[in-house]
């Protein structure tokens, strides 16, 4: 006997949403809360702190930040885009814009192996300053967010669209759920650039 | 938002305004450092565009403008926590704050 989840496509007559909208949304403040704790972390630190540095002083390279930032942009509208291809019901579209977005991800994960190859490379680590331990801390979890949308996103590329011949309006949600998740991560990183790069 | 009540061409057209006024907002993010403004005055306008763009994101590629009630409270819910958070450290922090340089 199967027994099947209640309200993955059709919504609840008490929040009129289906459960699949309602938990990716807790989850989302969920992370409001994470990276609220690190910015207050960040703001107690650097009015706190007697010996306060900018990023330009441990050579952050605003070129590259500002690259991984249209980076990051681009691939939250090939994101939606992929959303958009479905309600079309165009599926080659839709494997067209969510490979983008993975491919998206995946080069802003490079930019940022090289930011951080380069700072290993003239003795910056996280214990070095407290800046440092800042933005190693803030731009890893947002690096380990990455990763896990881009891991998400390339199985609903991939082997998890197999769910569009069986289930179409179910897997439209997922992709749906994940692109907020995707949107959240760029989100983060629109506050996050500035922040560490340019103030 | 309701798969089945989208306007999917006005909403694919509004995804291109809203991606040109991203890139927009970066670069007036990049340039407004160039210009060597005090402290303060560097903070509250980088924080304000990034809000402007964050605030873009949200409501139309995350679709917070057309939700459910239910969503709204749920984050308002969130930034009120989110403002708790960054308030109370800066309420300690009070007397160490100098923006003025």
């Amino acid at each position: 006997m199967s027994m099947a989840i209640p309200y993955t496509v059709e919504p609840r007559p008490d929040t009129g949403l289906n459960n699949v909208k309602i938990g990716i949304w807790l989850f989302l403040a969920s992370e409001v809360m994470l990276f609220g704790g690190l910015f207050a972390g960040y703001i107690i630190l650097r009015v706190g702190s007697t010996d306060w540095q900018p990023g330009s002083a441990f050579g952050l390279s605003v070129p590259l930040a500002f690259t991984n930032t249209l980076v990051l942009i681009t691939s939250s509208v090939t994101m939606v885009m992929a959303w958009a291809s479905l309600i079309r019901k165009d599926f080659s579209k839709y494997r067209l814009y969510m490979g983008i977005t993975v491919l998206c991800g995946l080069g802003f994960m490079v930019i940022k192996y090289i930011e951080y190859t380069s700072k290993f490379s003239h003795g910056y680590y996280p214990s070095t300053h407290i800046f440092l331990a800042l933005y190693f801390t803030l731009t890893g979890l947002h690096g380990i967010h990455v990763i896990a949308g881009m891991g998400y996103n390339a199985y609903l590329w991939g082997p998890g669209a197999k769910m569009w011949e069986t289930a179409p309006e179910q897997f439209t949600n997922r992709v749906e759920a994940s692109g907020l998740f995707w949107h959240f991560v760029d989100l983060v990183w629109i506050f996050l650039f500035p922040v560490l790069y340019l103030l | 938002m309701s798969h089945h009540d989208i306007d999917i061409d006005k909403t694919v057209r509004t995804y291109m305004m809203v991606f040109a006024a991203l890139i927009v907002g970066t670069i007036l993010t990049v340039g407004a450092s160039y210009i060597h403004l005090p402290t303060g005055p560097a903070i509250a306008l980088a924080l304000l565009i990034a809000s402007a763009k964050g605030s873009l994101v949200v409501l139309f590629f995350m679709h917070l403008i057309d939700e459910k009630k239910f969503i709204y409270w749920l984050m308002g819910l969130a930034v009120v926590f989110f403002i708790f958070e960054l308030t109370v450290p800066l309420i300690t922090e009070m007397n160490n704050i100098d923006l003025g340089s």
